[in-house]
């Protein structure tokens, strides 16, 4: 028994670092997204090693269960899909009655551990959505899109309210990329759209005072010197002041003499431009455009419903991420907390995406048969 | 269900999916196409002005924080004030090595235990490129030495602020509170733009509660700063708004008075003026020096408050829960004439033990085999128990809770304070609530003599009191007279309009207890007789001696000794003055006094005579107050003719006093 066990282990050792059942040119943008990151928070962190290091520890943590997800076939998550959703909501509702953290309720203590359920359901939101629109007729029916309405809406609602914008933004869009790829017709799409734009007055009333001044200071910078107001017109200098071709690596004088706030997290993108300039700018957005087409390649080829529209949603909401990010950094949308994928500092997220990017990859070695 | 899982059409999916995620990536592309202009934009088109706005960029903004508003004394003593100080204040993110750099510094100036543990716990809250403070109220020769040693400590700076400092210390500490260092559960409450550059807030006490109104709006200067962070010269500065002044309706003589009669005992006073419910004095004994707070209390001055049996934090005023006894039997016997239930002439036989019809138990009067035949007047006079059991049972305990409910009893009063008990009203409610079990009748009968489940604040109790003696019109206890934006502007009064209708429908029943509770000041077999005595108004009050602990056996306790009573009883009084048109209604508490009328008593006379020196118009043709008072010596005929405010009240309370005192008396007469 033993001796198998050991076994066992020992094969599953090789398996994952000798023959890893990968898809190769993901994860190869992956980790070229990886060293890219580390590089620029470098940078940002004044050429110390102590955020580095952490940041590389956690991504380290991130690919070996992005190994070890892969691992395991579509299938079984499937079969855990609706216990994941209904563990990570009630984990959500957890928080809402006595979450702790530091201005806004989002952790949960587990004494040992510190952890954000909203993270969770980054992951099981399109799994849900996958899981349920799978055995069912598609394009799906109103009464199928109103319960994946609900579905997408319970968890936003308990994240928005923590209250983090930026993450329930992420999880409603990771929903509703399902929804989309699923194939409800346009006609619909556009009826929902409309709606939604009827839906902003009443969404505007209900928000935080701080949230809508957010909105109102990206409309105008210069009425808030001292909150966000700062952060938008110091991240647009950087960025500008980075022209076409840069300053060059660790040469970013906007966070160097500490005019740039929160540059290692939210605006470690406006360092990056600052340092590497408009031609670094396209070849990273090229580069995350590489990495979202490659998801989507993966989801085409998958053998069932539900691999293809997890693996879509995942793949598609990481432009979420880069566009949020990407426009709050150049003052184009307003400051929320979504960070830029594998470069901004802070580990949950990252060991969310390389999770997500591991069940792609368990996607893919799952995928249909070619004759 | 079936019927569509037959309808799936697999492979018609796959191609509809093909063209979703073709369309996807289609539109996601062109959304990053966007995203590129818009850096084009700024990256291109905007390049000269963002890398001219860069090269320039050494100017930052510096909040400002604003002044915190004072606080006075109704006439204008300073109670609160702004002290010019320096601390000592390190931006982390400027600081390659911590503990070295702490290490060094604690040589040039001394860094306490404190100081650093507090320093430490903010800064994990902080933001690195925030400056943290690390030592308080700096001397000047430390001032001095660091300059000399400020090359040495990059990120660490001597800064300016204003220091809460409370003038007359541990007299207000119970009522104006403190305000202490931000930490992290402030930083979750507070709104982090109107607290840029604040370092303290409103912890306790007015300094809380009127948190809005001392703040103010912070400022900023836009300063030109070199690569190290440190300001080189100020370009603009917006300037703060200093939050306003307050004054409280308090009388700092009135407040001393009262803090110098309780003496250091346990207790609490309050004095209410029943006309508009302004706090004239709140006294809660022991005190502390709440200016030991401001920059964070040591852990050895914190210990010994809190260890201290005496519990000097507590404010015995607004939070201490204590049974009325005797001092709710006026609020009873007015509700029985109100409640239709007694007529004031109405008499009751006290034979020294009352029984409820058809049980054994007797409830005892104070006074062993009973003083006779007595009416509402003298049941008020000499605190016959016998009157107030049967009036409680008649009542029934519905309409005795919801009665005395009116007068404010088992609620919070409504107080411009944080953290009031709202005490215990005795009701059946109440009773199920708490225990799950029925309501006995006596329990109504302990409950008209203030007994059982009772349980009030004095500030409660003060604000019944009030309410009674405005002839039943209610105001919310306000500490806060008024604001003021600046110590030029206009000062802005606070109204305070009555919180409901008056609860006396019958002035003479308001009458009746009215007399009653000058019986018991003036009259000779009253409980507090001669407490009134040298007074130039009548005086109108009520003892209570209320036991700590149950009856055990049916022995009479015969141990007189004052120092073993004290340790079983709560002495109040409460009384009002003048009787017919009150102007000020004063409680005392004394957590161990033996009596209520021989200890509590002379307190609240020393109060009023306090309050009487403040009047600016004393009544004419009455004594001079007795030698050793603290009223000063009056004119006989007043020069100036009386204020407005009370000239009308004077004349009319001054002569009705003496024609009703004398008819009192007469009938009195056995």
């Amino acid at each position: 028994m033993n001796a198998m066990l050991a076994m066992r282990l020992r094969r599953l050792r090789r398996n994952l670092l000798v023959r890893p059942r990968i898809d190769l040119p993901l994860m190869a943008g992956l980790l070229l997204l990886a060293v890219v990151g580390l590089a620029t928070l470098f940078s940002a962190a004044d050429g110390t090693y102590p955020l580095v290091l952490g940041q590389a520890a956690r991504f380290a943590l991130g690919f070996l269960l992005l190994l070890l997800v892969s691992r395991v076939p579509p299938a079984v998550w499937r079969n855990w899909t609706p216990w994941l959703y209904a563990g990570s909501t009630a984990l959500l509702v957890v928080v809402a009655i006595l979450g702790e953290g530091r201005g806004a309720d989002r952790w949960l203590d587990l004494g040992v551990l510190r952890f954000q359920p909203s993270e969770l359901a980054k992951l099981t939101m399109p799994m849900m959505v996958a899981w349920y629109l799978h055995p069912r007729q598609l394009p799906p029916s109103w009464k199928d899109m109103a319960v994946v309405g609900v579905l997408i809406a319970v968890p936003a609602y308990l994240i928005g309210k923590q209250p983090d914008l930026g993450t329930a933004l992420l999880v409603a869009a990771a929903g509703a990329f399902a929804l989309f790829l699923s194939g409800v017709a346009w006609w619909r799409i556009g009826l929902l759209l409309v709606g939604a734009a009827g839906m902003a007055p009443i969404a505007w009333h209900f928000m935080h005072d701080y949230q809508r001044g957010r909105i109102l200071t990206m409309l105008n910078p210069e009425s808030d010197p001292l909150g966000n107001g700062w952060h938008i017109i110091q991240s647009q200098i950087a960025v500008g002041s980075g022209g076409v071709f840069g300053r060059g690596w660790m040469h970013s004088s906007q966070s160097r003499l500490d005019f740039l706030p929160e540059h290692t997290t939210d605006f470690i993108f406006a360092v990056f431009s600052e340092e590497f300039g408009l031609v670094g700018v396209c070849l990273m957005l090229a580069l995350y455009a590489f990495i979202i087409g490659r998801c989507l390649w993966i989801a085409m080829e998958a053998r069932d419903t539900y691999s293809r529209l997890l693996a879509g949603a995942i793949g598609m909401s990481l432009f979420v991420y880069v566009f949020v990010n990407g426009g709050m950094v150049a003052g184009m949308l307003p400051v929320v907390g979504v960070p830029m994928p594998l470069m901004s500092y802070g580990g949950t997220s990252a060991v969310t995406l390389l999770v997500g990017f591991g069940m792609l990859m368990s996607i893919h070695v799952n995928r249909k048969t070619h004759y | 269900m079936k019927l569509r899982r037959t309808l799936k059409d697999p492979h018609h999916e796959a191609v509809v999916f093909r063209r979703r995620a073709l369309v996807g990536f289609v539109l996601i592309v062109l959304a990053l196409g966007g995203l590129v202009a818009r850096y084009v934009v700024l990256q291109v088109a905007r390049y000269d002005e963002f890398a001219a706005r860069s090269q320039s960029n050494r100017i930052k903004p510096i909040a400002i924080p604003p002044a915190r508003g004072l606080i006075f004394d109704r006439n204008g003593v300073l109670l609160a004030n702004n002290v010019p100080a320096f601390r000592l204040e390190v931006v982390p993110e400027q600081v390659r090595d911590m503990d070295a750099m702490l290490a060094r510094l604690g040589r040039v100036i001394p860094l306490s235990r404190d100081d650093l543990d507090s320093f430490h716990k903010q800064l994990k809250q902080s933001r690195r490129f925030e400056s943290v403070p690390l030592r308080m109220r700096l001397t000047e020769d430390e001032i001095d030495r660091f300059a000399v040693n400020r090359w040495r400590f990059p990120g660490v700076d001597v800064v300016p602020y204003l220091n809460r400092r409370y003038p007359l210390g541990p007299l207000f500490a119970h009522v104006i509170g403190y305000v202490s260092r931000i930490d992290a559960d402030d930083l979750d409450r507070l709104d982090p733009a109107r607290y840029k550059g604040t370092t303290h807030v409103g912890r306790i006490g007015i300094e809380r509660s009127y948190e809005n109104v001392l703040h103010g709006t912070p400022g900023y200067q836009l300063a030109e700063v070199n690569a190290d962070g440190r300001t080189q010269r100020v370009l603009q500065i917006h300037p703060a708004t200093p939050g306003k002044n307050i004054y409280l309706s308090i009388d700092v003589r009135i407040q001393k008075a009262a803090e110098k009669a309780l003496d250091g005992r346990a207790g609490a006073v309050i004095a209410i003026d029943p006309r508009n419910g302004q706090v004239l004095a709140m006294v809660s004994e022991p005190t502390y020096d709440p200016n030991l707070f401001v920059d964070g209390i040591s852990h050895a001055d914190y210990d010994a408050l809190t260890h201290d049996p005496e519990k000097p934090l507590l404010n015995r005023a607004i939070r201490g829960v204590y049974p009325p006894g005797s001092t709710v039997k006026p609020f009873i016997g007015l509700g029985g004439l109100e409640l239709g239930l007694r007529k004031p002439t109405d008499s009751v036989l006290s034979t020294g033990t009352f029984y409820i019809p058809g049980q054994s138990r007797g409830y005892r009067d104070d006074v062993r085999g009973g003083v006779g035949v007595v009416n509402l007047m003298q049941a008020i006079q000499m605190s016959v128990n016998t009157y107030f059991y049967k009036l409680a049972l008649d009542m029934g305990i519905d309409r005795f809770s919801a009665w005395m409910g009116k007068f404010g009893f088992g609620r919070p009063t409504g107080i411009d304070l944080d953290g009031e008990a709202s005490g215990v009203l005795p009701s059946r409610a109440w009773k199920t609530r708490r225990f799950k079990q029925p309501w006995y009748p006596g329990e109504t009968v302990i409950a008209g003599i203030g007994q059982g489940y009772w349980a009030v604040t004095p500030l409660q109790l003060a604000h019944a009191l009030a309410t009674l003696a405005g002839h039943g019109i209610p105001h919310a206890p306000r500490l806060v007279m008024a604001t003021q934006a600046g110590v030029e502007a206009p000062k802005v009064p606070l109204p305070n309009p009555p919180s409901g209708p008056s609860l006396v429908t019958n002035p003479a029943s308001w009458q009746a207890v009215d007399q009653g509770m000058q019986l018991v000041v003036n009259a000779p077999r009253g409980t507090a007789y001669g407490l009134g005595k040298g007074f130039p108004y009548t005086v109108a009050g009520k003892s209570g001696t209320a036991e700590r602990y149950s009856r055990r056996s049916d022995a009479y306790d015969t141990n007189k000794n004052l120092a073993y009573l004290a340790s079983r009883h709560r002495a109040w009084f409460e009384l009002f003055a003048p009787a017919e048109d009150p102007r000020i209604a004063v409680v005392v508490l004394l957590e161990k006094g033996a009596w209520g009328a021989s200890s509590a008593g002379p307190i609240a006379r020393k109060v009023l005579d306090a309050w009487l020196a403040t009047q600016p118009n004393p009544p004419p043709n009455t004594p001079l107050p007795e030698a050793g008072s603290a009223a000063p010596a009056m004119p006989v005929a007043a020069p100036t003719p009386p204020s407005p405010a009370v000239g009308a009240a004077q004349p009319a309370g001054a002569s009705s006093t003496s024609a009703a005192t004398d008819g009192v008396d007469e009938e009195m007469q056995p």
